[in-house]
């Protein structure tokens, strides 16, 4: 059995680009750093190798320049992965992303298309700081035209990379640096993940958490410690961002009555204002509560860091406090911290 | 320019006039016949016009093949027509109607043409230099032996991503022609005001990339340059750029003249006139020849807005149609 083998995030990436530029001689990688020693952490490994020069190459500091290339190149029949080793590095090409990326395929009246892939990874820890770390995904949810994926696990991470490559539009392909050395079960053929479908992680009638990236770990680890108080929560991972699945969003929430979603970004106008803004139209009657990035800069100490983030034990809080209001629950900090690691490795 | 060779390329003929002329004109005409309806309110977009400039895009477009690019900017009519863009097609777009370039979707300022490899055009200065980069990357790649004029103005030079592209053509030797149209104007700054000096060609150079520079735009000129270039990019050579000094005679955007309006006067504007590259090389043929040239062009521009007066508006259901691009989609060509 294939889906027996287990396959970190970050190989399971390499695995992705690898067999989609296999598949197909279009598609070339190119970012600072995709063909030296490290490898973007080592998620370009072996392709230089492979491919050569002319398919995995390093560029100079010219983001807003590079991600042109990446458009002309798209529409003139090529299929480029563009990659950025951190999130923040995107603001010096949104020129090139919001006003030709996103448009070129309707501006120019179904003329042409940008089929390219915009790798970026957010930071987190270790005193990333205030530009290594901000999860930017719903900037892009904005823009019309765009597609924002999110994988959340190994499994995702291939699947959704293949279909990105396959895709004929840009895809804003957000990754987490606190996943790549995560595990999970990964067919070693190639396969798609599909977007506009959010999946069911774990299953529970009391509370939805929806959780972005990398918080749908941070989720599972509250719905552990939730278990332990007799409250059992549904964990949601939305999987991709653009296209939402807000029809299972909305399908998850009524099963429970309370949703709180919980982003790796800021929660204003972001992913979790879009998805409670959708059900306050459907008039659903649920609860419900965004969470978040603290609403100011990301600090570096230590001790300020811990409080810019949800955390299992922020998480599990706040559910508590919609179901059983009023009443205290206090997890351990050190228990929180050492929750269950829950690591889910599917199967899908 | 040097003196004159036998079978020399850069030369023209009596064919390569009538055809320069042909372009010129047609440029200039349709440009006029743009201004003259435009106050009517049938045209639907913001008109840049290159009245006064044709010459740059019909000297650098005359020698391209259709397999080759072209990256224009917002004020690009001239190099869509130049490079063989759909007239009618081009007034349908400026009309907002379905049967447009774009679909109706993108105006005067996103013109495209995939047909013969005209690039989308941009309204943000400096945009489509980058894009432009990308088409001649993938010729490199795909070994197509195409080329890719890349149209910029003055202002476009300013732009981080000018130079940034200018390092990454020169580094990867990429077959791109940088053609700057140089009009000394962003919207109604000078250079002057903008420019810490004006040796723009020298700081090309410090890339290694060859500069040459048009003082008047002549458009044999740019042509010989082109035909040099393109050969000498056609054989694996890097990237060129060529300085146009021209001329906007008109105002920024619209129909109209502006020397009213206090940041220049008249006088230059003389000056350019009196060396008109489309009277200029309309003169070097024969009456016969030029008459036929010109009523060939009034019917195809009587017919172009025509076509645009006679197409249907896209349908509501457009609105949305082609946000994304599905699985199946082949582009029509390149662009």
């Amino acid at each position: 059995m294939t889906d027996t083998r287990t396959l970190t995030y970050v190989n399971a990436l390499n695995e992705g680009m690898r067999q989609a530029m296999r598949e197909d001689e279009r598609v070339f990688l190119f970012g600072l750093d995709v063909d030296d020693h490290k490898a973007i952490q080592g998620s370009t490994k072996g392709l230089v190798e492979e491919f050569g020069a002319e398919r995995v190459f390093t560029t100079p500091l010219s983001e807003d320049a590079m991600t042109g290339l990446a458009i002309g190149a798209a529409v003139s029949g090529m299929r480029p992965i563009h990659t950025h080793i951190r999130m923040d590095f995107l603001m010096l090409g949104m020129n090139q992303l919001v006003n030709m990326a996103s448009k070129y395929h309707y501006m120019y009246g179904g003329a042409a298309s940008v089929p390219m892939v915009v790798r970026s990874m957010i930071g987190k820890s270790w005193g990333q700081g205030a530009q290594h770390s901000q999860g930017l995904h719903a900037l892009f949810m904005h823009i019309p035209g765009l597609k924002v994926v999110a994988p959340s696990n190994a499994h995702d991470a291939k699947g959704l990379m293949i279909a990105a490559v396959r895709d004929n539009n840009p895809v804003m392909f957000v990754e987490h640096r606190l996943l790549y050395p995560t595990e999970a079960f990964v067919e070693e053929a190639p396969f798609e993940v599909p977007f506009g479908k959010a999946r069911v992680i774990r299953e529970g009638g009391d509370v939805t958490l929806v959780g972005v990236s990398n918080m749908v770990n941070e989720c599972l680890r509250a719905a552990e410690l939730l278990q332990e108080e007799g409250i059992e929560a549904t964990v949601l991972d939305p999987v991709s961002l653009i296209p939402l699945d807000y029809d299972r969003i909305a399908r998850e929430t009524d099963k429970t009555g309370n949703l709180i979603v919980v982003d790796n970004g800021w929660t204003c106008c972001g992913a979790s204002a879009e998805i409670l803004a959708d059900l306050a139209e459907r008039g659903t009657r649920a609860k419900m509560k965004r969470m978040g990035f603290a609403p100011t800069t990301c600090p570096t100490s230590p001790a300020l860091e811990a409080l810019f983030y949800p955390n299992p034990a922020t998480i599990a809080q706040a559910a508590h406090e919609m179901l059983r209001p009023g009443k205290t629950y206090s997890p351990d900090p050190e228990r929180a911290k050492l929750a269950y690691q829950v690591a889910f490795k599917g199967p899908f | 320019m040097s003196a004159p060779r036998p079978n020399d390329p850069t030369q023209p003929t009596a064919d390569d006039l009538r055809r320069l002329y042909r372009s010129l004109r047609l440029i200039r005409r349709v440009e006029e016949e743009v201004a003259r309806v435009y106050p009517t309110d049938k045209i639907k977009s913001p008109v840049h016009l290159s009245i006064g400039q044709e010459a740059v895009a019909v000297g650098v477009c005359d020698p391209l093949e259709t397999r080759d690019y072209v990256s224009p900017t917002y004020r690009g009519h001239a190099a869509y027509l130049a490079k063989g863009g759909s007239v009618p097609a081009m007034i349908a777009e400026l009309y907002g109607k379905a049967t447009g370039c774009a679909a109706g979707k993108g105006g005067s300022m996103h013109l495209i043409a995939p047909e013969v490899n005209v690039m989308g055009a941009s309204a943000v200065v400096g945009t489509t230099v980058p894009t432009g980069l990308g088409a001649a990357f993938a010729q490199k790649r795909l070994r197509t032996g195409a080329v890719v004029a890349v149209f910029l103005g003055d202002g476009a030079t300013e732009e981080g991503a000018f130079y940034e592209s200018l390092n990454f053509a020169a580094l990867h030797r990429l077959p791109v022609l940088f053609v700057m149209e140089n009009n000394g104007l962003a919207i109604h700054t000078g250079t002057e005001k903008r420019w810490a000096t004006d040796r723009i060609c020298e700081r090309v150079e410090t890339y290694g990339i060859p500069a040459q520079r048009f003082p008047t735009s002549d458009v044999i000129d740019i042509r010989a340059a082109t035909i040099e270039a393109i050969a000498a990019m056609r054989d694996g050579g890097g990237p060129h750029f060529l300085e146009c000094v021209t001329y906007r005679w008109r105002e920024h955007v619209g129909p109209g003249y502006d020397y009213d309006q206090g940041y220049r006067d008249d006088s230059a504007y003389k000056e350019w006139q009196a060396r008109d590259q489309v009277e200029l090389i309309g003169g070097r043929l024969t009456d016969t020849d030029r008459d036929a040239i010109d009523a060939a062009i009034e019917t195809e521009i009587a017919e172009a807005f025509a076509f645009a007066e006679d197409s249907p508006w896209p349908e509501p259901d457009r609105l949305y149609a082609d946000l994304y691009a599905d699985r199946d989609f082949t582009p029509v060509r390149g662009v």
